[in-house]
């Protein structure tokens, strides 16, 4: 059979996921290049950008646009705390703001915690190359 | 032993490095003075199961090796001086603990080994015979005790230094033909405001700057009386804060100064951003190079300024400043 591997993927799409994604990657590259800000401080900046940004239901948009490509990335994260802490109050009210949030993003952070447990049995931290 | 305008000592029978010995990590070994030291290892655990533990191994190694290089008995060894960069200094004291001689602890950061040299080269000209100097560092524990694990797997900004991985010992000894230990300058702690831990050079720069011309007024020297000038860890960015600093000052060390961080990487080849930093980056430096320079009289006369950031972990994020210190020691042939 043949398979026609232009039409399998929607190439806009990707385009619209990779582009977005990097841009945000962009942000923190230059965060760590030009500004005093560590590392982990761009984390938090990023996951509370993110929460704001879902709250106001602007970061919506740019899921909608670019999907995964907005998703993936830390403020996704952000996102994907403050959409389930909204779904949260509709469905059981103020307590739902407590636990919609980690509700929403359960599946992320039990897939850390999994994943990051099976990679400390296998593996051996190294010195960096740089 | 005399005292000198406001903080430099004068030895009236100084002091003789009997000799020293170095050993560095994999980075180390790539670099361009790796044909200088003792020995260079393959990876940065030396079959050990942590980097503490290599560390440890590193510097209890690096002792025995300088105290069978100097043909000294270990019981002719009247005390250590030791320090390094982890917590309460456990890879000194553990590296050290079954080597049954009186032991001093010392944390001057970075600037370890000449406090360490300084401090014996005091006994020496009191009580003692022989005095042990040593100090280490490692790249991995020291990212993980002062910036992130190693797990987390960041990137380091364009300011930060490579923490060497290594150790240099020195024997200190009443007797022997030199290079002499004639006078030294401790420093005081100098704070600017600095609160970057990723630009170690910049914070410590005006402490260096201080001891620098400190010991210039002390001595009535100035910089082209020594045939080098050097610093411990300031990197690429604080070499060139002290030129500045030293020339509005009106002394001018472009020529003769040089910093061992600069010196232990390739800045083209090995792309450690800023230069080397640790107290074995000094320890190493001048143990590998500079001594077998002194001994082969290359040069005859230097000054080898160690500078050290007093920052730990809780203070950086606390957001405190970084106080830096250095301190002079000048060897002469």
């Amino acid at each position: 059979m043949d398979i026609n591997w232009a039409n399998v993927f929607d190439w806009m799409v990707l385009l619209k996921c990779f582009v977005t994604g990097g841009i945000i990657c962009i942000i923190g590259q230059v965060l760590i290049d030009k500004t005093k800000l560590t590392p982990a401080k761009i984390l938090v900046i990023f996951v509370t950008t993110g929460a704001i940004l879902g709250g106001l239901g602007i970061y919506q948009y740019l899921v909608d646009f670019a999907g995964a490509g907005a998703t993936v990335p830390l403020t996704g994260f952000g996102y994907n705390l403050a959409k389930g802490a909204i779904e949260g109050i509709e469905q059981y009210g103020l307590i739902g703001a407590f636990t919609g949030g980690v509700k929403a993003a359960a599946g992320g952070i039990a897939a850390a915690v999994f994943f990051g447990y099976l990679a400390s049995l296998i593996s051996k931290p190294k010195m960096k190359k740089q | 032993m005399e005292k000198l305008g406001s903080q430099t000592i004068k030895f009236n029978t100084p002091p003789t490095i009997l000799d020293c010995a170095s050993i560095v990590g994999p980075k180390e070994a790539q670099g361009p003075l790796a044909k200088y030291f003792d020995q260079t290892l393959e990876d940065e655990f030396w079959g050990e199961k942590t980097w503490e533990k290599a560390e440890s191994k590193i510097v209890k190694e690096t002792v025995n090796m300088v105290i069978s290089k100097s043909g000294i008995a270990s019981t002719d060894i009247d005390c250590v001086f030791a320090g390094d960069l982890l917590n309460q200094c456990i890879s000194s004291s553990f590296g050290l603990r079954e080597l049954n001689i009186p032991f001093f602890g010392v944390f001057g950061a970075c600037s370890t080994f000449v406090e360490s040299m300084s401090l014996g080269a005091i006994c020496v000209e009191s009580f003692a015979s022989h005095v042990l100097c040593a100090t280490s560092s490692h790249f991995c524990s020291a990212e993980k005790q002062f910036r992130f694990p190693l797990e987390l797997g960041n990137q380091r900004p364009p300011t930060s230094q490579w923490t060497v991985t290594g150790s240099g010992a020195a024997i200190l000894s009443k007797s022997g033909e030199g290079p002499y230990i004639t006078h030294i300058t401790p420093g005081k702690i100098v704070d600017m405001g600095i609160k970057d831990v990723n630009n170690m050079g910049a914070a410590m720069a005006p402490a260096f700057a201080d001891t620098l011309i400190s010991h210039f007024q002390d001595t009535g020297r100035n910089p082209s009386y020594y045939d080098a000038i050097i610093s411990g860890d300031l990197g690429y960015i604080g070499k060139d804060i002290v030129i500045d600093i030293a020339k509005s000052k009106g002394y001018n060390i472009k020529s003769n100064y040089n910093d061992c961080g600069v010196m232990i990487f390739d800045k083209n080849e090995q792309d450690t951003h800023s230069g080397g930093s640790g107290c074995a980056c000094c320890g190493t430096v001048f143990s590998g190079y500079f001594f077998k320079q002194l001994k082969e009289k290359k040069l005859k006369k230097i000054l080898l300024i160690a500078t050290g950031a007093l920052m730990n972990s809780t203070s950086s994020q606390q957001g405190e400043s970084i106080p830096g210190i250095a301190h002079a020691i000048s060897i002469e042939i």
